[in-house]
């Protein structure tokens, strides 16, 4: 079962803190679940100042800067994985460096039906 | 004729927990599971009068509901035939073991299931209660004064939970387990104090609810006799022992103190005391062997007034020291007035109230009220006891504390 693990982060403390992983913790983490068998994809994101929104309306596009709401936390990377079952995810999610600094939000990925 | 339908009613108020259990485990689904099992019932009403009833009876349900579910799956497969996950699941279905082995086990997986920290917190009562106590909805939704369709749909969401974020069906490995016991602790611990003191309405009690607890509380000691467990169970023991004497022929409150111990069950208290006195001897005991050991010193006095306060206070120091919690330091406060005297009560909570802590707690302030009254302070007194009874919602507690205030005399 996959699951994408979304990590949230207040990007002013995330590099900051004291319990801030290191760029080279994280590419660790990243290798050794990677070699458990479990990984799919993670990649860290750059900072929420570059992003930009798109919406399509009525067949028109627009684009703004910026996400779509102001929150206190921001998306600051992302886990998909394919474990067992929720608790394996969950040991996966748990253990991401930044979940020390930041939350990571675990869901299950959803079988489109068709 | 009559005979087989009462048997089948037998194994089903007997047997219906554990054979779900195993579906459960087997079906990976509550719903198909519970379908599988009201089917397996209904077969085996007609089926025992034809051919007898089995030798062994929930086996033979566990098999039957097994094969309907496949039934089941196999008519949505036809609808659906491209469904990897369905046919998946009747796959390992027609695989799986299903030996009648390891029902116990099922049990035991199924509360931990239901209690599983992912699952909002209230929906993990009334999905155990639902699931593993058999209570309706509208049981469930009675004694916590909810609308039953409300109650329901937190049980809809979190069994949804369970399936599509795939919430195993598992005791939790010895690692993960005492992290996992304590939120199966709290929640049986929720509904007895639930019951216990029911927080809204007329009744004092609901005997509903600390009978499921109880009762959960055994089954878990049978299954995982941890020291915790035996603390928990004690700890219900004991308060439950003190129920007759807890309220008047008139339904009103009696305190610890003025209670008729004539009244308490000797029964319980014996249960409640040993198993205190074994968990304490594992040297791992926590929370809450302690709150049974404070309890068993109370069931051993013979009078209020021969009540060991000394080793009472020594208890709930050790108690703040392992959960350190305003309402316990409160408890604590309580037994230091009846050591040392009102004043020295007094000077505890209002350190407690000082710090800004339990404010809005009823109890805080009606002790505190209570100590003014006996240091003569009798304008503090009626201010205190006014303040619990505007944070007070049930029904007998306000009574009582209204009795107070109006023996406090006029202002």
């Amino acid at each position: 079962m996959k699951y994408l693990c979304l990590v949230y982060s207040d990007e002013r403390l995330l590099h900051s803190s004291p319990d801030s992983p290191e760029d080279a913790e994280c590419s660790a983490y990243a290798e050794s679940v990677q070699g458990s068998g479990r990984m799919i994809a993670a990649e860290a994101l750059e900072s929420v100042e570059t992003a930009t929104t798109v919406r399509m309306r009525n067949g028109k596009l627009s684009i703004t800067d910026g996400p779509f709401a102001e929150t206190k936390e921001q998306l600051a990377g992302f886990y998909l994985i394919d474990a067992k079952d929720l608790n394996e995810a969950l040991q996966v999610a748990g253990n991401i460096p930044a979940a020390r600094v930041g939350s990571v939000e675990v869901r299950p990925v959803r079988q489109l039906n068709v | 004729m009559s005979d087989v339908r009462a048997r089948v009613e037998q194994v089903y108020r007997e047997d219906s927990r554990r054979i779900l259990a195993t579906l459960i485990r087997l079906l990976g689904d509550f719903d198909l599971a519970e379908e599988a099992l009201h089917e397996a019932f209904f077969v085996a009403v007609e089926r025992w009068q034809r051919d007898g009833v089995p030798d062994n009876p929930r086996t033979w349900l566990v098999s039957t509901g097994r094969f309907k579910a496949i039934d089941v799956l196999r008519r949505r497969a036809r609808f659906k035939a491209s469904q990897p996950l369905l046919l998946a699941q009747l796959d390992e279905l027609e695989q799986a073991d299903w030996s009648g082995e390891d029902v116990e086990d099922d049990r035991l997986r199924l509360i931990f299931t239901c209690c599983h920290p992912a699952l909002a917190a209230d929906a993990q009562v009334p999905l155990t209660l639902r699931e593993v106590c058999d209570l309706t909805t509208e049981e469930i939704a009675r004694a916590f004064l909810s609308a039953p369709a409300a109650i329901a749909q937190r049980i809809v969401r979190a069994k949804a939970k369970i399936r599509d974020a795939k919430i195993p069906y598992q005791v939790p490995t010895l690692n993960e387990l005492p992290e996992r016991l304590d939120s199966v602790l709290r929640v049986i611990y929720l509904v007895f104090n639930e019951g216990y003191s029911a927080s809204v309405g007329a009744e004092l009690t609901r005997e509903d609810l600390t009978r499921e607890s109880i009762r959960l509380g055994r089954l878990l000691m049978e299954l995982l006799p941890e020291p915790e467990v035996m603390g928990l169970l004690a700890l219900m023991l004991l308060h439950e022992s003190r129920r007759p004497a807890r309220t008047s022929p008139s339904g009103e409150l009696v305190l610890l103190d003025d209670q008729d111990r004539a009244l308490w069950d000797a029964g319980l208290m014996a249960e409640g005391c040993a198993l205190v006195e074994r968990a304490l001897s594992t040297r791992r005991f926590g929370p809450y062997c302690l709150q049974a050991a404070i309890a068993a010193v109370h069931a051993e006095a013979p009078s209020a007034a021969e009540t060991d306060w000394r080793q009472i206070v020594g208890l709930y120091d050790v108690l703040l020291r392992a959960v350190p919690s305003p309402v316990i330091e409160l408890n604590r406060a309580v037994a230091v007035a009846k050591r040392d005297g009102a004043l020295a009560g007094l000077l505890e909570i209002e350190g407690i109230l000082a710090r800004g802590e339990l404010q809005d707690y009823h109890l805080a302030h009606s002790a505190r009220a209570e100590f003014c009254r006996q240091l003569g302070r009798v304008e503090e007194a009626r201010a205190a006891y006014q303040r619990a009874l505007e944070l007070t919602r049930q029904e007998p507690e306000r009574r009582f504390i209204r009795g107070r205030i109006k023996a406090l005399g006029l202002p």
